[in-house]
């Protein structure tokens, strides 16, 4: 068995960091997969209460917001383009969209969840347990949980995306060391695949 | 971007004087040998923990009626007892402690793929543990469901169930970094020349482990997070008053739980199939068979759990599709249980203390695995479901399982890890009073289960006392093995005789390294030529 | 220490994908005016894992990157379908 001098250099792996996130994808993917099972057994169990309780929720406030994290996605995406071919300021501009329109996002959910609290529907609320039927009380209790949890991991990503923005701004992630960026718009294309699935799940149901 | 720091090459991991000095130097460390010492010494401290609570049980247990407690306080002694020797001791196991210390180095490497998360882990596993502990100190009442958390009563109860719910959660999370860390390490970090096939077989266990930790563990998470707003919101998921499925509760639970298992006993199978070729100085038999044995308990695994359920009221259907499948998984261990007699037939046997523990390991493995087919076919499963016999099998195959290749492996690798060799005979008396005391803790369960008597109450009928009392006798037989063994342990790594580099002559790199290794392992990067490989005797 | 080839996907790739997104979400929002009973499920579902495959490809680069990562994410999602097939076993045959 030979041996080979080592380098003592920093170490700095691409690979490694890539797949380091991937592994951290599946576990969310598995997180929020147990809530994907409760809703299907669910659902499964009590269709027509669902289909009601469905109609309560904004299909058109669901498709903006469906459009905004599939537009989002795409302005991470060119800007890890943007990032490989050194253009610093496009890559800055594509990231503060992606940014704006997380907020954006984030400001319908609001609205959103205002008006159910409006209409005395929340988790554990009088009106849900006393006037809904039980399939509706699931519904809802489902609606509340995965869309907080989404709502959760777009705060998170959008953090993820500002400290990236920064470390754009300051140089040190660039086009030889993109990993931060990179690890974050696949962070971020998780987000938007989880509420691809939560959309029909929630708004289309008919 | 900060220039590297020379690491000196001569100076062992133990004498290192990096930036921290004391105590910092080791709870701010990030070398991946420290860490893993780290987490055996607060392990340590939590299994001693988890120990007194079990000799508790069986000291009620000794005589019908109360003992020295009443029901309320037994059923929060068996929660904290199973809460922390599942989830503080068994699941991180072998990965945390020589996962992280020898991983690095029997696959060349000079630490993990992420060293500071790699403390992270530590930190967060900490952490988890205190919130645990908490949940006894403080609130309403010590947590009293079991460490299975079963809906409905685990919203219903008054107990102080947060804390420990959060606790348990963040332990998951720590097993979940471990995992990736390990995966990334397995897959970039092999030395030169070192292929997936010429991998040793620890390593191979560690990386099927790792998949479960991260697959499984996430699913767990979420339902404990659904149990806890259930308390608070009450959402209504598990509640039957407001249309919930308590059984759902235990699919999602079990979902977790049954892989946890795997991920407890695949690393102290490959610990098992370090330590036999090295002690039969014999190439381990069937070396493919065995890392796809690994690679398919590891995934059938993850399809079994309903045999926890079968009596919950799942359809037929359910039941016999777990059955027939938990008879499939449990074929690749008896793979590997035939690999390990083969590799030793016609061997060099060197009966040593870690073959010892070995072959005491194969025979209370393969008495739990036994017994786990009898809980595993729908019609005997009914019959001893909750009573004394699951508590056999449990105890038999996990704590058999994890805790005998444990103690293999620290005797394995203790002269490896701290350059010193603990003392042979007194190694010899505690494995012999362990063992004993144990077989004399854990049988009678079989019979008082088939006879039944029920598990988790604190009280049962006058015609159980007999076995009863033979099984207590055998706990305090147990733990007196158990102190000699640490105690030894303890003693040897201050005063000890210096151990050699190879002191078993075995074949893989870590035996290549001096014993302490110096920090970064390997002066020079191995390299694997086309004869290279593990076990080449 | 070797350098993979780094490929640079162009913006217009990414820019049709999103139109191809923005069409299935439409599709996906149409077909609930016709009345398909219990497919409704599959459909949505149909819809929502063509629209994941092409976030997975494309956004997060799956087409460009080592084979070795398509197997796993192939892996995960298998194992997760397995899981709640049979736990439907439970509910469907109650």
């Amino acid at each position: 068995m030979e041996h080979v001098t080592q380098h003592s250099e920093p170490h700095y792996d691409q690979e490694a960091s890539k797949l380091g996130m991937w592994l951290f994808i599946f576990t969310e993917l598995l997180l929020f997969g147990g809530l994907f099972i409760v809703y299907s057994i669910y659902r499964f169990l009590n269709p027509v209460a669902f289909e009601m309780a469905g109609h309560e929720l904004n299909m058109t406030i669901g498709a903006i917001n469906t459009i905004i994290l599939l537009v989002s996605s795409m302005t991470i995406a060119m800007s890890t383009s943007a990032l490989q071919k050194k253009d610093k300021k496009l890559t800055v501009y594509l990231l503060v969209i992606t940014i704006i329109l997380a907020i954006v996002f984030l400001i319908n959910k609001y609205f959103e969840w205002g008006v159910k609290f409006d209409h005395g529907i929340w988790p554990g609320s009088e009106h849900l347990i006393n006037d809904m039927g039980k399939g509706e009380i699931l519904f809802f209790g489902l609606y509340f949980v995965m869309t907080g949890l989404h709502a959760l991991h777009i705060i998170i990503g959008m953090i993820v995306i500002i400290v990236a923005l920064n470390k754009v701004q300051k140089g040190t992630v660039n086009a030889d060391r993109p990993s931060l960026l990179e690890n974050a718009g696949l962070y971020w294309h998780l987000v938007d695949l989880i509420w691809i699935f939560l959309f029909p799940l929630f708004y289309l149901i008919h | 971007m900060q220039t590297a720091v020379q690491i000196p090459h001569d100076v062992s991991y133990l004498d290192y004087k990096g930036k921290y000095r004391g105590i910092f130097s080791w709870i701010f460390s990030t070398d991946h040998k420290r860490i893993g010492l780290l987490y055996m010494y607060s392990m340590m401290s939590l299994f001693l923990v988890g120990v007194m609570l079990g000799l508790a049980m069986k000291l009620e247990l000794i005589a019908p009626g109360r003992t020295i407690m009443g029901p309320q306080a037994y059923n929060a002694v068996f929660t904290v007892h199973g809460v922390i020797m599942i989830f503080m001791i068994v699941i991180p196991g072998l990965p945390a402690v020589f996962g992280n210390f020898m991983l690095p180095i029997m696959i060349g490497a000079k630490d993990v793929a992420f060293p500071k998360l790699n403390l992270l882990s530590w930190y967060i596993y900490v952490l988890g543990a205190l919130l645990v502990i908490s949940s006894v100190l403080f609130g309403n009442g010590i947590p009293d469901t079991g460490w299975t958390f079963y809906a409905p009563y685990s919203f219903k109860t008054g107990t102080n169930l947060l804390p420990a719910i959060f606790g348990a959660f963040v332990l998951g999370f720590s097993s979940i970094l471990t995992g990736l860390n390990f995966i990334v390490t397995i897959h970039r970090m092999r030395c030169p020349g070192m292929t997936w096939f010429k991998m040793p077989l620890f390593p191979w266990t560690l990386y099927g482990t790792a998949w479960i930790q991260l697959l499984a563990t996430p699913v767990v998470g979420i339902t404990l997070v659904l149990v806890a707003l259930e308390r608070i919101f009450g959402i209504g998921v598990f509640d039957p008053a407001l249309g919930g499925d308590p059984i759902l509760y235990q699919h999602l639970f079990w979902i977790y739980s049954h892989p946890a298992v795997y991920v407890m006993i695949l690393p102290a199978m490959g610990a098992i199939s370090e330590i036999i070729p090295t002690f039969s100085q014999k190439h381990i038999f069937g070396y493919k068979a065995i890392i796809a044995s690994t690679l398919a308990i590891a995934f059938v695994g993850y399809f079994v759990w309903g045999h926890h359920m079968f009596t919950s009221g799942m359809s037929g259907t359910a039941q016999y599709t777990f059955s027939i499948l938990t008879f499939i998984v449990a074929i690749p261990s008896a793979i590997k249980v035939f690999n390990w007699i083969s590799t030793m037939h016609q061997g060099s046997i060197n009966p040593d203390i870690p073959f010892l523990w070995a072959v005491t390991f194969i025979f209370v493995f393969m008495i739990g695995g036994f017994s786990g087919l009898v809980l595993g076919a729908l019609a005997t499963n009914v019959y001893v479901h909750d009573t004394a016999f699951v508590v056999a099998h449990f105890h038999f195959i996990v704590f058999g399982g994890v805790g005998f290749a444990f103690f293999g492996a620290i005797h394995y690798w203790f002269p490896k890890m701290f350059g010193r060799m603990y003392d042979k005979v007194w190694a010899k008396v505690g494995w012999a009073f362990f063992t004993i005391g144990f077989l004399t803790l854990y049988s009678p369960m079989f019979y008082l289960g088939m006879m039944g008597m029920p598990r988790r109450y604190y009280d049962y009928l006058p015609e159980f006392h007999a076995a009863n009392i033979l099984s207590t006798l055998g706990s305090w037989v147990m733990t007196f093995g158990l102190l000699i063994i640490i105690i030894n342990l303890f003693r040897s790594a201050r005063n000890g005789a210096i151990a050699p580099m190879n002191p078993w002559n075995g074949k893989t790199l870590e035996w290549t390294v001096p014993s302490p290794p110096p920090v970064e392992n390997f002066d020079e990067v191995p390299v694997y030529g086309e004869k290279d490989g593990p076990y080449e005797y | 220490m070797e350098k993979e080839k780094h490929h640079i996907v162009p913006y217009k790739v990414y820019f049709f994908i999103l139109i191809a997104l923005i069409t299935l979400t439409f599709m996906s929002i149409g077909i609930t005016k016709i009345n398909v009973g219990e497919y409704s499920v599959l459909g949505a579902l149909i819809f929502s894992t063509i629209k994941s495959v092409l976030v997975l490809t494309w956004f997060m680069h799956l087409k460009f990157d080592q084979p070795f990562l398509r197997y796993m994410v192939s892996f995960v999602a298998l194992v997760f379908f397995v899981v709640i097939f049979i736990t439907f076993l439970d509910y469907y045959f109650r």
